[in-house]
């Protein structure tokens, strides 16, 4: 069978500059593949081109093929068809993710409608809502009858990165992409999202492509990395092997930098 | 986790004496405009009294050189600026927020042209282009000034949705949706025009009161509503002459359209006032 995700010597420039070089990965269904890197690496937009939405002033080049259809150069009419089922993304900035002036249960019940209308089971009335509660309830969104009638600024971060996984999942992806979902959250939350991530991704049996630039959270996701410099993939392999015994210059510093980090919060404690 | 915090009904709390004061003033023109159409003091142009004559019980305002009742005219012309603003911005928000919607979508150099046609159309006064749209169609008209009057403000509409539109569409919740595969009218319905909607009701306010000075300037120009349709514009123009010996022929009407462009201002100040409370909120 086809891979989920193969992407092939993506490469995504502005008008003046390679923001992603020769990019090439390969996520089988039911993978955990983590992308690391720092800030400007070029994390997000390999996320966004591997969905086709770049923004517009950006061009990609190489070969994406999702779910077996190539994703570089195809109309948006065609790309339709394959989002929201092959794929979905939980965004890094949860303020932004959801929208600041709809119902939190509407922002669910909108892609959860698609999917199964899709599917040519059409949802609607009792069943539509009962069915936004059960993902709620999956999300382990506390009270979510009350919670479905809130707007975004009434829930705190970690509710509202709740509600993004929720609408996410509402598509049923193969692939959920995480784009560092836990950036923006305190360390409590960030664990509890994490390990809510684990849960749906292995009960659900979706691939995950999980973006950070935090070392230990990606460890503890994924079987498999690859590390991001400039646009560039200079390391990848499995998570134990690329920790463990880094082959390269900048791996390694960004190891030592997660170590430090780290010997300084215990020092503190 | 925190709980679900205020209510949304904490914002609805916020109603700033500038929003009841601009309220007042526009509901007190609606209500007068609403009475003209059931009932008048006196037949518009039916020649009720001495000319020129002072405020008296029988003509609260006295009357004009024909020796007609003024405060008649001054209520008809309530119901004529709000007529002309609301028809105006009604077709300036409708011309307007589609082509910056579009805009917004458009590729590089479509929106570049627009962007530059807009600006160079919005460098025109608006008073200019209604003018120009007046003497194009040959017969002055209340609706050809209304028209006027919207595609004028169709312009500065436009600019200010196109760049409202581009700050959402670049926004996470709108790549979301088109990741879980939601087409672009559906987004533009349910996620665009409602968050652009807050900031484009006060401009649309602000262009009522502007579409009602215009209406008045055209008038006054003789551009606007002909003859039977007593204007503040026409008003203010007919009293010209006889500014010295009845004052009160160009001062009311002065004053009716000064308090009707200030309670528009108030209202846009108030509703920005609560927008932004809302916002500081969230
Ligand atoms: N629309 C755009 N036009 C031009 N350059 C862009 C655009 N979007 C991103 N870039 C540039 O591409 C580079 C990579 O951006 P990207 O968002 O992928 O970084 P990232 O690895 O996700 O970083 P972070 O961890 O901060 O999210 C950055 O230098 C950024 O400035
Ligand atoms: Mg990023």
């Amino acid at each position: 069978m086809s891979p989920l995700l193969e992407i092939t010597g993506l490469s995504v420039r502005s008008a003046t500059k390679v923001l992603v070089d020769t990019l090439s990965l390969t996520l089988q269904r039911g993978e955990r593949l983590g992308l690391i890197g720092e800030s400007g690496s070029g994390k997000s937009l390999t996320a966004l081109a591997a969905t086709g939405l770049l923004a517009p002033g950006l061009r990609a080049s190489g070969s994406v093929k999702l779910a077996g259809r190539e994703v570089v150069g195809a109309a948006d009419r065609d790309l339709d068809q394959l989002r929201g089922k092959a794929v979905a993304i939980v965004f890094q900035e949860p303020l932004t993710a959801l929208d600041p002036l709809m119902r939190v249960g509407r922002q669910i019940r909108e892609p959860l409608r698609r999917r199964a209308r899709r599917d040519g089971r059409p949802l609607s009335g009792q069943a539509l809502d009962a069915a936004v509660l059960a993902i709620m309830v999956d999300v382990a969104l506390p009270d979510p009858v009350r919670i479905a009638r809130a707007y975004p600024h009434e829930l705190s971060g970690g509710q509202r990165q709740r509600v993004a996984i929720a609408m996410a999942i509402a598509c049923e992806p193969d692939l959920l992409i995480a784009d560092e979902p836990t950036t923006a959250l305190d360390v409590t939350t960030q664990a509890e999202i994490m390990a809510l991530l684990d849960r749906l991704v292995r009960d659900r049996n979706m691939a995950l492509l999980f973006i950070s630039h935090d070392l230990p959270l990606v460890a503890s996701a994924v079987e498999q990395v690859i590390v991001l410099r400039q646009g560039v993939a200079v390391e990848s392999g499995p998570v134990a092997r690329v920790f463990s015994e880094p082959a390269h210059d900048y791996t390694r510093s960004l190891l030592s930098a997660a170590r430090r980090f780290d010997a300084a919060l215990e020092g503190r404690q | 986790m925190s709980d679900v915090a205020a209510s949304p009904n904490r914002r609805r709390g916020i109603v700033s004496l500038t929003l009841m004061a601009g309220i007042m003033l526009v509901g007190l023109h609606i209500a007068i405009g609403l009475l003209t159409l059931v009932w008048l003091p006196y037949e518009p142009n039916a020649f009720t009294g001495g000319r020129l004559e002072g405020a008296s019980l029988a003509h609260w305002v006295g009357t004009d050189r024909l020796g007609r009742d003024l405060f008649t005219q001054l209520m008809i012309g309530s119901r004529i600026a709000l007529t002309v603003g609301l028809g105006a911005v009604a077709i300036g928000a409708t011309i307007g927020v589609s082509i910056g919607i579009l805009a917004a979508f458009a590729s590089r150099w479509l929106d570049d042209a627009l962007a530059a046609t807009l600006d160079i159309l919005i460098a025109f006064p608006t008073l200019l282009i209604a003018m120009l749209v007046v003497a194009a169609s040959d017969t002055a008209s209340l609706g050809s000034a209304i028209v006027a009057l919207g595609i004028a403000l169709s312009a500065i509409v436009a600019r200010l949705t196109r760049i409202l539109a581009k700050r959402v569409l670049v926004m996470d919740y709108i790549t979301a949706a088109r990741t879980s595969g939601s087409s672009w009218p559906k987004i533009v319905a349910i996620h665009v025009l409602p968050n652009i909607w807050p900031t484009l009701s006060v401009n649309f306010a602000l262009q009522f009161g502007l579409a009602v000075i215009a209406e008045a300037s055209l008038s006054y120009l003789g551009l606007g509503a002909p003859p039977p349709n007593a204007s503040w514009g026409r008003m203010l123009q007919e009293a010209q002459g006889t500014v010295y010996t009845a004052p009160l022929g160009a001062i009311a009407p002065g004053i009716a359209l000064v308090s009707l462009a200030i309670g528009v201002n108030l209202l846009a100040d108030g509703l920005r006032a609560r927008i932004d409370a809302a916002r500081t909120l969230s």
